[in-house]
């Protein structure tokens, strides 16, 4: 197969970027789009050019490393999959396919198709976590928990905090990322009881990144690689004014 | 000079070692504490939960990672589950069950005593993960819920979905943001470690690259903790992430610390097929689908051509037809073997002629047994997330046919030498996690990696690390302006200008295919004298190569991924040849270090426990010299290595 | 709690939520009012009447007044937060993403047409009703009529008498409609209101909510242009 691709080049975070073309040949169906990236990347350093950067580890669709918003979608224009798990044959030979970083006034791009998203791990750092010390825990099975609750925080703890529900969303915001993490820790009554602190410490630190206001449009779920519901962002919501009214 | 090893294994019944030593050793008061500073690499499972643990202690960490978050470390990949002997399914496990099963599994080349402590720290491991908000799968009574994993005839892996590793390492990062918030813990996401600093023979601190700025830093501190991981993508093609590397461990080795076993390299067994040479990763299927999973190969050649040729579906051959080789060949364990068992006898059908795809290099693993029996739904809610993950590669709906898996590079036993203490040979410096050699022998059971990299790094480190830094609580701030990171700084960038000099004509793949081909025909499943000798010949004219023909790109002082592979490469060139060398050195057959001229009449590995019953552990010598082994003997008292049986 | 409405991006959301809730509900009872136009001329005209320049209606039009201008002022704010938050360089390709409704991506741009309609929908009716009776007067002069204030049937059958009215009204309820759609299950969400069960029937009640109010008033504007068009011919002269 052979593909006409245009790529956002940007050496640093300083320069401005602009799109340029590359074309790949030979390319078996049953390469990853990773994988492709690859091989591009190996020709250009046969030329003498520098590669693309991008961002990318597993290539399971678990880390949540890599990015790219491909064809116009986060992750490629596949459901439910990390651009590393979107293959080739999913394209029409021959095709153009546009690559962009994600683009959000909180993710700034590094260089080419990498963006820092450490302002996910600030968010996280506000509060998404249990305040236990190691080793002063009770055992495993001392606090019941129903199998629906366990199954539903899990659901959203599958989170690999790519950055494309707010790589994707109209108004740059993080809110199905932040729902997912108390969402999956309010399901469960050892996450219950720094519930309100979490729901407030969270979306305080997600308003002062500069991350924009949820307005309910979906589409974060629709481009979510895992799925994730925007009932959870209901429940944050819940979470969140159930404590302010609290205060 | 011979390495000095003092193993400083505990005296006393093997149940009570643990406890005894950690009754002897010193602690460090809270207010010296403020003043220790310590330096992890790695944010794995062993990093993140021994940065969370020890920040919370008092101590000031910093923590360093090449991935945008620390949350990112390939521990996450992790899929089927961790392993305790909480004995909740009431099937008669202990903790002497666990112990026992993972010293056999490791085929006898492990240290009794570790791996005691493994098994004893174990069932804290759920306690604390369960604090933590894992959401591990749970029965309808609200109690977690087990399933079983190879070699072990109880039912002891706790899991979460298919994302147990996931799941597990976002608690430690959870952990860990707790101290980073704090302020006990300093995180350095793309940060690479390219040298270790040692004064007076003990660890100070670390050379790391900025890997966005490119800039060299140098950070002090009283005690290193390595952290980093294994080095299976030696071979190029592994399960492993694309960035996980040997660099920061063979750092130390070059530094003068001992390396252990570094032929011990697990090969999984379900794994998906090489499709092609446009391939840069193998993509693992958990070993929990050996749970209900067959695996299978037809018995007829003639079946074997009819499906390789599309004539004929796997599902067509007829129940008769079928060779289920490991419930033939292992009665007792059936399909749930240990991985290296699995992986042999996958290369044995496969090397026989009864490969199922065109390469001849796949076995069928077949879940219609299971879901006649279960149902579709029930198997659905088991592995479904994996089912769509096969699809998704391959286009084969595994509900309909049957998976084709193949072995691949999964894991390594072998690492940096350390001391019951988790210390290296230098002073200061530990390796916790696949980074260390210590707890797996010659092969790991399933399960088993992400109980050992939280142990450590929860439970054992923590108390460790306090009987060395007791010692330093008089020690000043480590400066870094001394000579030995003048010297390591300069070595460091030297050698990156070394390799943007060379101006030649490979890419850094090209060349790492290349020795990854080399590894995977003589260093793979099968080895022999010949091979090793054939490799060893090879990977040094290659690295011969590297240095004079490799083509690098981009500058040293900004964002290059070109650099940083180049620099990982270099060392798995030397990494490599090291790998060689012990599977030269030991000529017997064990766990996953397969000898062809060693073995029985049935084709079992055949261990030489007159002659090697010790760990290998290696010193290095410069680049092109010939590296010192010297040998760690493994004492047996609590339990006798018998040849692994697991046909009844 | 003052200041959460004020300055979290949840608090503000809840400020919209809230004022949009009370803004259905007065479409709601508006529409049911208009109705009464259709079935009774007279029976509109005192409602009309009932409604003239009493501190009651006064203190509901302020208060209304108040909500349209909160819930207008508050997304202005939010979206150019929004706006911010996209950062300076956008997309060169952007799709729709599979299941997500136009209308909840085109929240402000509804909302201005809604709120431009308004304005036209106050000149029509407003500024010849209650704002004459509050500045004392009787009636107005419409199209060489004279009008009285509470003569609300009169003044309604006039305007959609004329066509471009009628088709000015229609983009308009039209509009609301796709507002009314997104925004009404939005207001249980943000609120926290939702869950897997709930999710789709939220979306389904939303839908039939706005369906049923829009299609209320557009009955009025329909019906009296059609009766207009017919010459109020005996067959339902009786009845307008």
């Amino acid at each position: 197969m052979n593909f006409k691709l245009k790529i956002w080049r940007q050496k640093d975070a300083k320069s401005k970027g602009a799109f340029e073309t590359y074309h790949v040949e030979g390319i078996s169906p049953d390469t990853s789009f990773l994988e492709m990236m690859d091989i591009l990347n190996n020709n250009l350093v046969h030329e003498g050019k520098e590669p693309v950067a991008f961002d990318h580890d597993c290539r399971e669709g678990i880390c949540g490393m890599c990015s790219m918003h491909i064809n116009g979608h986060a992750h490629g224009p596949e459901q439910a999959v990390t651009t590393c798990q979107l293959y080739m044959r999913k394209f029409k030979d021959g095709a153009t396919i546009t690559i962009e970083p994600w683009r959000s006034a909180a993710f700034p791009v590094i260089k080419d198709l990498v963006v820092n998203r450490s302002a996910y791990d600030q968010i996280l750092q506000a509060g998404g976590f249990i305040s236990v010390r190691t080793n002063s825990v009770p055992d495993g099975n001392a606090i019941p928990i129903p199998k629906a609750d366990a199954d539903e925080s899990m659901d959203a703890a599958a989170c690999i905090g790519c950055g494309a529900c707010a790589a994707t969303c109209k108004n740059g915001s993080a809110m199905l990322f932040v729902a997912a993490r108390v969402s999956s820790l309010a399901k469960l009554p050892q996450g219950r009881v720094e519930g309100a602190r979490r729901a407030k410490a969270m979306v305080a630190k997600m308003d002062e990144l500069g991350f924009g206001n949820c307005t309910n449009t979906g589409a974060c779920q629709a481009e979510c690689p895992k799925s994730i519901s925007i009932t959870h962002i209901a429940r944050l919501n819940r979470e969140f004014l159930s404590a302010k009214f609290k205060d | 000079m011979a390495l000095k090893l003092d193993s400083k294994i505990p005296a006393g019944e093997l149940s009570q070692k643990w406890s005894n030593h950690k009754a002897a050793i010193k602690v460090v008061s809270p207010a010296n504490k403020r003043k220790l500073d310590i330096i992890i690499v790695g944010t794995g499972l062993g990093g993140a939960s021994a940065a969370a643990s020890l920040g919370e202690l008092g101590y000031n960490v910093k923590v360093f990672c090449i991935q945008d978050s620390p949350r990112r470390a390939h521990s996450i990949a992790a899929q089927g589950g961790i392993n305790a002997a909480k004995n909740y399914q009431n099937d008669n496990d202990s903790v002497y069950r666990l112990f026992y099963d993972t010293i056999k599994g490791g085929d006898y080349r492990a240290r009794e005593a570790n791996v005691y402590r493994l098994a004893e720290v174990s069932n804290l491991i759920i306690d604390q993960c369960v604090a933590q908000g894992v959401p591990f799968a749970r029965e309808y009574g609200g109690l977690l819920a087990n399933r079983s994993f190879g070699g072990a005839q109880v039912s002891r892996t706790f899991y979460a979905r298919g994302q147990t590793g996931q799941q597990l390492l976002l608690g430690a990062y959870a952990a860990l943001n707790k101290e980073i918030a704090a302020g006990s813990v300093k995180s350095y996401p793309r940060h690479e470690m390219l040298d270790i600093v040692i004064e007076d023979g003990e660890a100070r601190g670390i050379i790391a690259r900025n890997l966005v700025t490119g800039e060299i830093e140098r950070h002090g501190a009283h005690a290193v903790v390595i952290a980093t991981g294994g080095y299976g993508n030696v071979f190029f093609l592994s399960t492993n992430a694309m960035a996980s590397n040997g660099s920061a461990a063979f750092q130390c080795y070059r530094k003068g610390a001992g390396f252990a076993n570094p032929c011990f390299t697990q090969i999984h067994p379900t794994c998906i097929p090489v499709h092609g040479d446009q391939q840069s990763k193998l993509t693992l299927m958990s070993e929990s689908l050996r749970n209900d999973g067959r695996i299978w190969v037809p018995k007829k050649i003639e079946d074997v051509k009819a499906i390789r040729e599309g004539r004929k579906q796997p599902s067509d051959i007829a129940e008769g037809d079928r060779d289920y080789y490991l419930e033939r060949r292992y009665p007792a364990f059936g399909n749930l073997v240990p991985r290296d068992v699995a992986s042999r006898a996958a290369k044995e059908r496969c090397d026989a002629g009864f490969g199922v795809n065109e390469t001849g290099l796949a076995v069928f693993l077949d879940f219609k047994t299971a879901i006649e029996r279960l149902g579709k739904d029930v198997i659905k809610q088991r592995y479904g997330n994996l089912f769509d993950m096969y699809k998704e590669i391959t286009d084969v709906d595994p509900y309909e046919q049957p998976m084709q898996i193949f072995p691949a590079v999964h894991y390594t036993m072998g690492g940096i030498w350390v001391d019951y203490n988790l210390m290296t040979t230098i002073p200061g410096l530990y390796a916790i996690g696949e980074a260390n050699f210590s707890d797996h022998g010659a092969n790991r059971l399933g399960a088993s990696a992400l109980m050992q990299g939280l142990a450590d790094g929860y439970f054992v480190l923590p108390y460790t690390i306090g009987d060395y830094l007791s010692h330093k609580i008089q020690a000043p701030k480590v400066s870094t302006d001394t000579p030995a990171f003048a010297e390591a700084e300069k070595g460091v960038k030297d050698k990156i200008a070394k390799l943007f000099a060379i101006n030649g004509k490979q890419s850094v793949d090209d060349i790492h295919k290349r020795l990854g081909h080399i590894m995977w025909e003589n260093v793979g499943m099968a080895r022999t004298k010949e091979s090793l000798e054939k490799a060893i010949v090879e990977i040094q004219a290659l690295r011969k190569e590297f240095w004079s023909d490799l083509k690098l790109v981009g500058t040293a002082d900004s964002f290059n991924v070109e650099l940083e592979k180049a620099l990982r490469l270099a060392d798995f060139l030397e990494l490599g040849e090291l790998m060689a060398r012990d599977a030269l050195n030991r000529e017997e057959s064990c766990g996953g270090h397969f000898r062809v001229e060693h073995q029985t009449e049935e084709g079992e590995a055949k261990r030489d426990d007159e002659h090697f019953v010790y760990a290998a552990v290696w010193e290095y010598k410069g680049m092109d010299k010939e590296p010192e082994m010297t040998k760690e003997p493994l004492n047996f008292e609590f339990v006798h290595p018998a040849q692994r049986n697991y046909k009844d | 709690m003052s200041c959460f409405l004020c300055n979290s991006s949840l608090g503000k959301k809840l400020v919209m939520s809230v004022t949009g809730c009370c803004l259905v509900l007065f479409l709601l009872f508006h529409m049911s009012m208009n109705l009464v136009a259709i079935i009774s001329p007279e029976g509109y005209n005192m409602i009309c009447e009932f409604l003239g320049a009493n501190w009651y209606a006064l203190a509901g039009t302020v208060g209304l007044a108040v909500l349209v201008v909160l819930h207008f002022v508050y997304a202005l704010i939010l979206t150019l937060n929004n706006y911010r938050a996209r950062g300076t360089q956008r997309y060169a390709v952007t799709v729709n993403e599979p299941g997500v409704e136009w209308a909840s991506k085109n929240m402000l741009v509804l909302g201005v047409i809604v709120v431009l309609g308004l304005l036209l929908h106050l000149i029509n009716f407003w500024s010849k009703m209650q704002l004459v009776e509050i500045m004392g007067g009787e009636g107005s002069t419409v199209g060489g009529y004279f009008i009285s204030a509470h003569d609300g049937a009169t003044l309604v059958a006039y305007t959609f008498s004329q066509w471009y009215y009628v088709v000015l009204y229609i983009i308009w309820l039209g509009a609301l409609w796709l507002h009314l759609t997104h925004g009404i299950w939005s207001m249980f969400q943000t609120v926290g209101w939702a869950n897997d069960t709930w999710y789709p029937r939220l979306k389904c009640i939303s839908n039939i909510f706005a369906t049923i109010i829009v299609l209320g008033f557009m009955a009025v504007v329909l019906v009296y242009f059609v009766y207009n068009l017919c010459g109020g011919c005996s067959a339902c002269a009786g009845s307008l």
